[in-house]
C-alpha cells in the first residue's frame, strides 16, 4: 500500500496517507458489519473482540512488513490479517463459522490462519502465540530468507510470562522477530494502571536488548515510522519491540458496554480516532470530502457483499467434524464418534 | 547380536535421522554442550553443531512454542523437556497451539514436531521428577504418544515418531536408560501404532506399556510357576492405540489386568479397562483389574516410592486373586 514512485514527497505522503486512511476504513467497516451480524445472531461466534479504534496499529505495522514475513495475532486481530491483504469474503465467513472461511468454520475470529499471506494464527490464548513466531524466525535466519516474523498481542499479554521468555530467546539468539504490542489501555475490565506499575512498556523489552520504541497511534504516518525502523533492525539481526498506544473503543467483546469505564474516559478515548484524523489530514491537504466520502462509499459497497456472501454461505457438512485432527492417511486419523462406539458395544449379537 | 543400551539407541536413532533429514533439529535445556541431563544427546552438537542442537534458556513454554513455529515453517524440531513432570508448564504450547491448529485451521498446516521427555519411578527424585503424566496427553487429541519399553522400539519408535506428520510426545522411562538387551536394530520395526505381543499364554492378559512391561514379564514368570499362563501386551504407542490385539487376546482368555505407573483415576489403566470392559463385556469372566499408581505424589524414600507405583509382586498377587 505504500508502493507510491511520486517524486514530490508532499503527494507522496498524501496518496500513501489516502491508501493507509483506505485500509483503516475497511478495517473499522468490515468490523462494524461483522458487529452488527454478530448482534442480529447470524454469526456463529459467541467471541467477537472488535478492533475498533486500533486501526494504525494494524496498518502501520503491516505498511512496514514485507511479503515473505509471517504473523502470528491474538484475539483482536481482523484488522492486522486485512491489512495482510485477507479477503474479507473468507474472513467473515470464518467468523460466522461458515464453510467458506479460511479455516472451513472451525477456527473462528479468534483461530483464523492462512498460511499463504503467513499469518501463522490468532490466537485465545492470551500471548499463546508469541512463541511460535521465534521459532518461524529461527528457520528464516537459518535459511537466510530475509523474513522477519512477528507476534501481535494486546497490553494484556505484557504481565504474561512466555513473552519474557520468548524476548529473551529472540535477543539471545539475535533473531528477526517484532513483537507488537497494541496497547489499548485495557485487558478486559482492567486498565493497564491496574495491571501493572511498570506502565512504560518499552523499557521491559529494552532489558532484554531489543530495540524498542513507544508510538502514538493517532496518526498512522508515525506508527509508519516507528515501524520501519524497529522491522529494519529486526532484518539486521536485532529483534525489536513496539507499542502502539491506542484506546479500545468498544469494550472487550462486542456486546460488553464497558461499565467499568466513566464517560469522561470514553469521551477522551475515542478522539483519540487514527481514521478521522486520517481523513482531516487529507482534508487539509487538499482532498475534498467528496472524494473520501466516494472512498467510504466504494467501502460500504464491498462490506455489504461480504455480509451478503457471508449469510448465504453454508455451514460446514458435519462429515468434516472429525478431520483434520490429524493427518490423513495415518493409523487413526479420525477419532471413532461417540455413538458409533456406544451403537458398537451395545450391538446384540 | 550385539548389546546395546536404550540411552545409546535413542542418540543412535536421533544421529541417523538428522543425518538423512537436514530439517531436525534438537531444542531444549542443556541438549548440546552439557549433553542431556540423562546423556541421550551426548556428543552430537560435535557432529551437528550448535545450530542443530539449540541449547535454551530455562523457558520450557517457549521451548515448545518455539518448536510448534518452526514446524509450521517447515522444520522437524525435537523439543526435550527434560522431565515429563514439567509439561504443566508447556500445557498450553503443548495442548492449545501443537494439538490444535490442524484442526482449527481447517487442515490448512500440521506440526510435525517430537517431544522427548522422560518419566517415571526409580530414581528417587521426588514428587516433582518421578511422574507418569501420560494420561494429560492421551487426554488431549491432536497428540501422538509413544512410550517404548524395550531397546529396539526405543530406536524404532523415535525413527518413526520422526516421520509423522502430527506432533508426537515421546516419553522414555528414566529407569530404562542403562538397560541393555541384545537388539538387530536392522530388523525392520512393526508399523506406527502396532502393539506387540510379548508374552503369549491362555490364562489372562495383561496389557502394559514402558517400564511396566519388563514388570509384567517378570510376573509372567512367577505367575507360570503357579500355573497361570498370562499373555503380556505391550502397547508401545498409546496413540494411536492398538485396541485390535487387545481385544483379540482378551477374547481368547476372559481375563485382562492393565498395569501402570500412572495414578489409577483417570489414567491409561482407567481408560484401557472401561475400553475393553465395553468391548469384550461378552467374553470376560472377571471385573477388568487395574494395577495402577497410588494416589499420592511420589516419595523420595526408595522403599515409600518403589509401593507408590506398581511392583512385580502386585501385579503376581493381583493375578492370584482373580483366579483364587
Amino acid at each position: 500500500m505504500s508502493k507510491i514512485t511520486n517524486t514530490k514527497p508532499a503527494q507522496q505522503s498524501n496518496s500513501e496517507l489516502l491508501a493507509h486512511y483506505r485500509e483503516m476504513r475497511r478495517i473499522r467497516t468490515f468490523e462494524d458489519r461483522v458487529g452488527e451480524l454478530y448482534l442480529r445472531g447470524e454469526s456463529a461466534g459467541s467471541m467477537l473482540h472488535p478492533s475498533i479504534g486500533e486501526e494504525s496499529a494494524a496498518v502501520g505495522v503491516s505498511a512496514a512488513m514485507r511479503e515473505g514475513d509471517t504473523f502470528t495475532t491474538h484475539h483482536r486481530g481482523h484488522g492486522i490479517f486485512l491489512a495482510r491483504e485477507a479477503d474479507p469474503n473468507r474472513m467473515m465467513s470464518e467468523i460466522g463459522g461458515k464453510d467458506t472461511g479460511y479455516c472451513r468454520g472451525k477456527g473462528g475470529s479468534m483461530h483464523i490462519a492462512d498460511m499463504t499471506l503467513g499469518h501463522l494464527g490468532a490466537n485465545a490464548i492470551v500471548g499463546g502465540g508469541i512463541p511460535a513466531v521465534v521459532g518461524a524466525a529461527l528457520v528464516a535466519k537459518q535459511r537466510k530468507t530475509g523474513a522477519v516474523s512477528l507476534a501481535f498481542f494486546g497490553d494484556g499479554a505484557m504481565q504474561q510470562g512466555v513473552l519474557y521468555e520468548s524476548m529473551n530467546m529472540a535477543a539471545l539468539w539475535d533473531l528477526p522477530v517484532v513483537f507488537v504490542c497494541i496497547n489499548n489501555q485495557w485487558g478486559m475490565g482492567t486498565r493497564i494502571d491496574q495491571a501493572t506499575k511498570s506502565t512504560q512498556l518499552h523499557e521491559r523489552a529494552k532489558a532484554f536488548g531489543l530495540n524498542a520504541e513507544t508510538v502514538d497511534g493517532l496518526d498512522v504516518l508515525d506508527v509508519v515510522d516507528a515501524a520501519t525502523r524497529i522491522l529494519d533492525g529486526a532484518r539486521a539481526g536485532t529483534p525489536g519491540f513496539i507499542a502502539v498506544d491506542c484506546f479500545r473503543f468498544y469494550g472487550h467483546g462486542r456486546k460488553d458496554k464497558s461499565p467499568y469505564r466513566s464517560e469522561a474516559e470514553e469521551i477522551e478515548g475515542r478522539a483519540k480516532d487514527p481514521v478521522l484524523h486520517a481523513r482531516n489530514a487529507l482534508i487539509e491537504q487538499g482532498i475534498s470530502e467528496a472524494d473520501l466520502d466516494a472512498v467510504d462509499s466504494d467501502i460500504g459497497a464491498e462490506m455489504d457483499a461480504t455480509v451478503d456472501f457471508t449469510i448465504k454461505s453454508g455451514e460446514p457438512d458435519l462429515s468434516t467434524m472429525f478431520r483434520d485432527v490429524f493427518a490423513p492417511d495415518q493409523p487413526e486419523p479420525e477419532p471413532e464418534p461417540v455413538l458409533m462406539r456406544i451403537d458398537r458395544v451395545l450391538a446384540k449379537e | 547380536m550385539p548389546k546395546s543400551a536404550y540411552r545409546d539407541v535413542l542418540k543412535q536413532a536421533l544421529t541417523d535421522a538428522m543425518r538423512e533429514a537436514p530439517d531436525i533439529f534438537v531444542i531444549g535445556e542443556e541438549v548440546g554442550r552439557y549433553g542431556g541431563a540423562y546423556g541421550v544427546t551426548k556428543g552430537l552438537i560435535e557432529e551437528f553443531g550448535r545450530d542443530r542442537l539449540i541449547d535454551t534458556p530455562i523457558s520450557e513454554p517457549s521451548i515448545v512454542g518455539t518448536a510448534v513455529g518452526a514446524a509450521m515453517a517447515g522444520m522437524r524440531p525435537v523439543a526435550e523437556l527434560m522431565y515429563v513432570d514439567f509439561i504443566g508448564m508447556t500445557m498450553d504450547q503443548l495442548g492449545n497451539q501443537a494439538a490444535k491448529i490442524r484442526y482449527m485451521f481447517g487442515g490448512q498446516i500440521g506440526v510435525p514436531m517430537v517431544l522427548r521427555t522422560q518419566g517415571g519411578t526409580g530414581r528417587s527424585a521426588g514428587a516433582q521428577h518421578s511422574q507418569s503424566l501420560e494420561a494429560y496427553v492421551m487426554h488431549t487429541p491432536g497428540l501422538r504418544l509413544a512410550m517404548p519399553a524395550t531397546v529396539y522400539d526405543a530406536y524404532h519408535l523415535l525413527r518413526q515418531a520422526l516421520t509423522q506428520p502430527d506432533p508426537v510426545v515421546f516419553i522414555e522411562h528414566k529407569s530404562l536408560y542403562a538397560l541393555s538387551e541384545d537388539v538387530d536394530l536392522s530388523v525392520l520395526p512393526p508399523n506406527w501404532g502396532k502393539a506387540l505381543v510379548r508374552r503369549q499364554g491362555k490364562d489372562l492378559v495383561i496389557v502394559s506399556y514402558s517400564r511396566q512391561v519388563h514388570y509384567a514379564l517378570k510376573a509372567a514368570e512367577d505367575l507360570a510357576a503357579m500355573g497361570i499362563d498370562a499373555t503380556v501386551i505391550d502397547l508401545r504407542t498409546l496413540n494411536p492405540i492398538d485396541f485390535d490385539t487387545i481385544r483379540a487376546e482378551v477374547e481368547k482368555t476372559g481375563k485382562a489386568m492393565v498395569v501402570s505407573e500412572g495414578v489409577m483415576t483417570c489414567g491409561v489403566a482407567a481408560e484401557l479397562a472401561a475400553r475393553i470392559t465395553e468391548e469384550c463385556f461378552d467374553f470376560l469372566e472377571e471385573p477388568v483389574v487395574r494395577v495402577a499408581g497410588e494416589e499420592i505424589p511420589i516419595s523420595v524414600s526408595v522403599e515409600l516410592e518403589r509401593h507408590s507405583v506398581p511392583t512385580p509382586e502386585l501385579v503376581v498377587s493381583t493375578a492370584g486373586k482373580m483366579f483364587a
